[in-house]
């Protein structure tokens, strides 16, 4: 995945069609931040300065599919899952999240930098008919296990199993797309396979201004952000004082 | 009323005095699983963690107990293996302690976790590659041993000694205990140090990783080092506090001052190992993923520099000076004080090790964490005092714990 974020607007149109896309459960009072349930997260970034300096940038965030040192799947959440209840696809890159197998022991949470692991506090409660309304295709969560964003994992398994029975092995660029790009009216995420040289994200990342979040921890994860302003793509890391990128 | 279970020649504490005394410890105990309930029947929404705090108060005091703990383990060590005779007379209380630390920790975990029927999955699904997986092992196979090592305890009773098989249970185990003390110190060091792996292995999170050799981190050698050093410093502690409530003299001052100074060493070349560790932190990991020091330990309302002075200094290089010189031991003010300290020591080192870990900022548009545990963490958490009470009051009255009770009580 990669987002352009001097196109996104912070319209947090692709939040809302996460939540409605993966049955992501709401409280009832939304107010407590702290434990609420966002696979994917717009933060707003602000460079410090006074007016008429003052710029922000909005970042959202998904789960960064991390692949570790050399890609070995040696992401920080799934080495320490002590029940194997999240896993990296060497097919996909893809760190899934095994809802019936994980206890709830959070250590992936404690493992993860980009806070994109979330906890379910509580049982997910959906307003009076409103379950009519969940999607079929993606089971909902109980009380007390981890999830988190799956770069929408069952329409790939929808368009694999399509593509299977059409008797092709290859999925097309747009076959498998993600609820949140799809919903971007800004046409900031772009989606694809990021070792497909067909796949417009396999240039998008060669851009001189992508980077990825915290790369210095050597996490190598799978989604790339762009944007021409310098300020935003050192917020992407940590650095010393003083020291240049 | 009970005198008939009470064993021969030590003095207790009339019956009523006893109940009144376990009423008070049960009523705590009591509030503990009222909060435990609500924690396994209303879920995890009980307490103040959240999605920027996965692990908070009960993972510390987990870490803390099992670090506390390490006195059974060490101890048993320096008795069977070393052969540290007049250990003799204090390990009995060691793996009594060590059996309340244990069994805590276990019962903490059954709380923490968000699904607690889904515990066995740890076994069943286990990942090897895991910190927490070799620590659920070894912490159950542990646990048994130490409960092998009580169980002859329990066998001393007067009236259980009477039954012919319990008595020859008891002595057969008694003769093969070297064997499971032996066992027990292997099991320790792997699930004591793969505690510590568990924050040194977060490669995400730069306050808490480390490097280290092959798979283990040197934090893994650390807690292990930390656990052996401040655990019999722990025994010693519960044995003043026992005597201090019992107005008795328990243990001889010769064997608290030979644990005392073995733990000295071992607080001091701990904390050795530690400044080395924490200067190459600072000036190489933590650097090189774009963090200087102070970053950890500012910007924020609580975390300070003066934390890790705390760790270090005061309750680190200070309980060594103390428990490694002759003079500390002699005096008891100075000998409990280092000892108090030392116990404090592995108890901050935890600490931060869990909650600074979840505190400190990673992304550089984000902010510090705090965080402040509920009424149900607090009372879950102390529930395991109140348990250790009690079963420590009901062992001192109803088993020979102190071998040198009767010689240094002779009144009785």
């Amino acid at each position: 995945m990669v987002i352009d974020l001097d196109k996104c607007t912070g319209c947090g149109a692709c939040m809302v069609a996460c939540m409605a896309e993966n049955n992501v459960p709401f409280k009832e009072d939304e107010s407590k931040k702290l434990d609420s349930i966002t696979w994917l997260r717009v933060y707003r970034l602000t460079n410090g300065k006074s007016f008429p300096d003052t710029d922000i940038c909005y970042l959202p965030r998904p789960c960064q599919h991390c692949g570790g040192k050399g890609d070995h799947g040696h992401s920080p959440c799934v080495s320490v899952c002590p029940a194997t209840a999240t896993d990296y696809s060497n097919d996909t890159g893809i760190v899934s999240q095994i809802y019936t197998r994980c206890f709830g022991c959070r250590y992936c949470m404690a493992a993860c930098p980009y806070h994109a692991r979330y906890f379910n506090w509580w049982d997910p409660v959906w307003p009076d008919g409103m379950e009519k309304y969940l999607s079929p295709n993606v089971s909902v969560r109980m009380r007390g296990i981890v999830e988190k964003c799956s770069f929408c994992f069952h329409r790939y398994q929808i368009a694999m199993e399509k593509a299977h029975y059409e008797g092709r092995g290859e999925l097309e660029e747009n076959e498998y797309q993600t609820a949140c790009t799809q919903a971007c009216p800004a046409n900031a995420i772009t989606f694809g396979d990021l070792s497909n040289p067909e796949h417009a994200v396999y240039e998008l990342k060669k851009n001189k201004n992508a980077f990825r979040l915290l790369e210095r921890l050597q996490t190598n994860p799978k989604v790339y952000y762009i944007s021409g302003r310098e300020w935003v793509r050192r917020a992407g890391d940590n650095y010393l004082k003083d020291e240049k990128k | 009323m009970d005198s008939a279970l009470i064993p021969k020649g030590v003095k207790r504490c009339p019956t009523w005095q006893f109940a009144l005394w376990i009423g008070a410890a049960g009523a705590v105990l009591l509030w503990g699983v009222v909060a435990m309930l609500l924690c396994w029947f209303k879920g995890l929404n009980q307490t103040n963690m959240n999605d920027s705090y996965g692990f908070a108060l009960w993972i510390w005091a987990d870490l803390a107990v099992i670090a506390l703990g390490g006195g059974a383990f060490f101890t048993g060590f320096l008795r069977y293996i070393v052969g540290k005779d007049e250990l003799k007379n204090i390990i009995n209380y060691a793996v009594l302690i060590g059996f309340i630390c244990y069994s805590s920790a276990l019962l903490i975990l059954a709380i923490d976790i968000g699904q607690p029927l889904r515990g066995w999955f740890i076994f069943w699904h286990a990942n090897v590659h895991s910190m927490l997986t070799e620590v659920a092992f070894c912490l159950t196979c542990y646990f048994g041993v130490l409960t092998i090592e009580y169980v002859p305890l329990i066998l001393e009773n007067r009236q259980i000694d009477k039954v012919p098989f319990f008595h020859r249970l008891g002595h057969n185990l008694h003769e093969v205990m070297a064997v499971f003390a032996a066992t027990g110190a292997f099991l320790s060091f792997f699930h004591q140090g793969s505690l510590g792996g568990v924050p040194g292995v977060l490669f995400g999170r730069p306050f808490a990783y480390r490097e280290g050799i092959f798979i283990w981190p040197w934090t893994f050698f650390l807690y292990t080092w930390s656990a052996a050093a401040c655990g019999p410093c722990f025994t010693i502690l519960i044995t003043w506090i026992t005597e201090k409530i019992t107005k008795k003299k328990l243990v001889k001052q010769n064997v608290i001052e030979l644990l005392a100074k073995i733990s000295g060493w071992m607080i001091g070349t701990y904390i050795i190992a530690k400044i080395i560790d924490t200067w190459y932190w600072a000036k190489v990991t933590a650097p090189s993923a774009g963090f200087n020091l102070m970053d950890f330990y500012s910007n924020n309302p609580f975390y300070g520099i003066w934390i890790l002075i705390l760790e270090i200094v005061i309750c680190g290089v200070v309980p060594a000076v103390i428990l490694i010189s002759e003079k500390g031991r002699k005096n008891p003010v100075a000998l409990m004080t280092g000892i108090v300290l030392a116990v404090l020591g592995a108890c901050v080192n935890r600490w931060v090790m869990v909650l600074q870990v979840m505190a400190v900022p990673v992304l550089s548009f984000e902010s510090w964490a705090m965080y402040y545990p509920s009424w149900q963490e607090v009372a879950t958490t102390i529930l395991p005092v109140a348990y250790g009470v009690i079963l420590i009051s009901f062992s001192y009255r109803y088993l020979p714990i102190f071998p040198q009770e009767q010689e240094l009580n002779p009144e009785a």
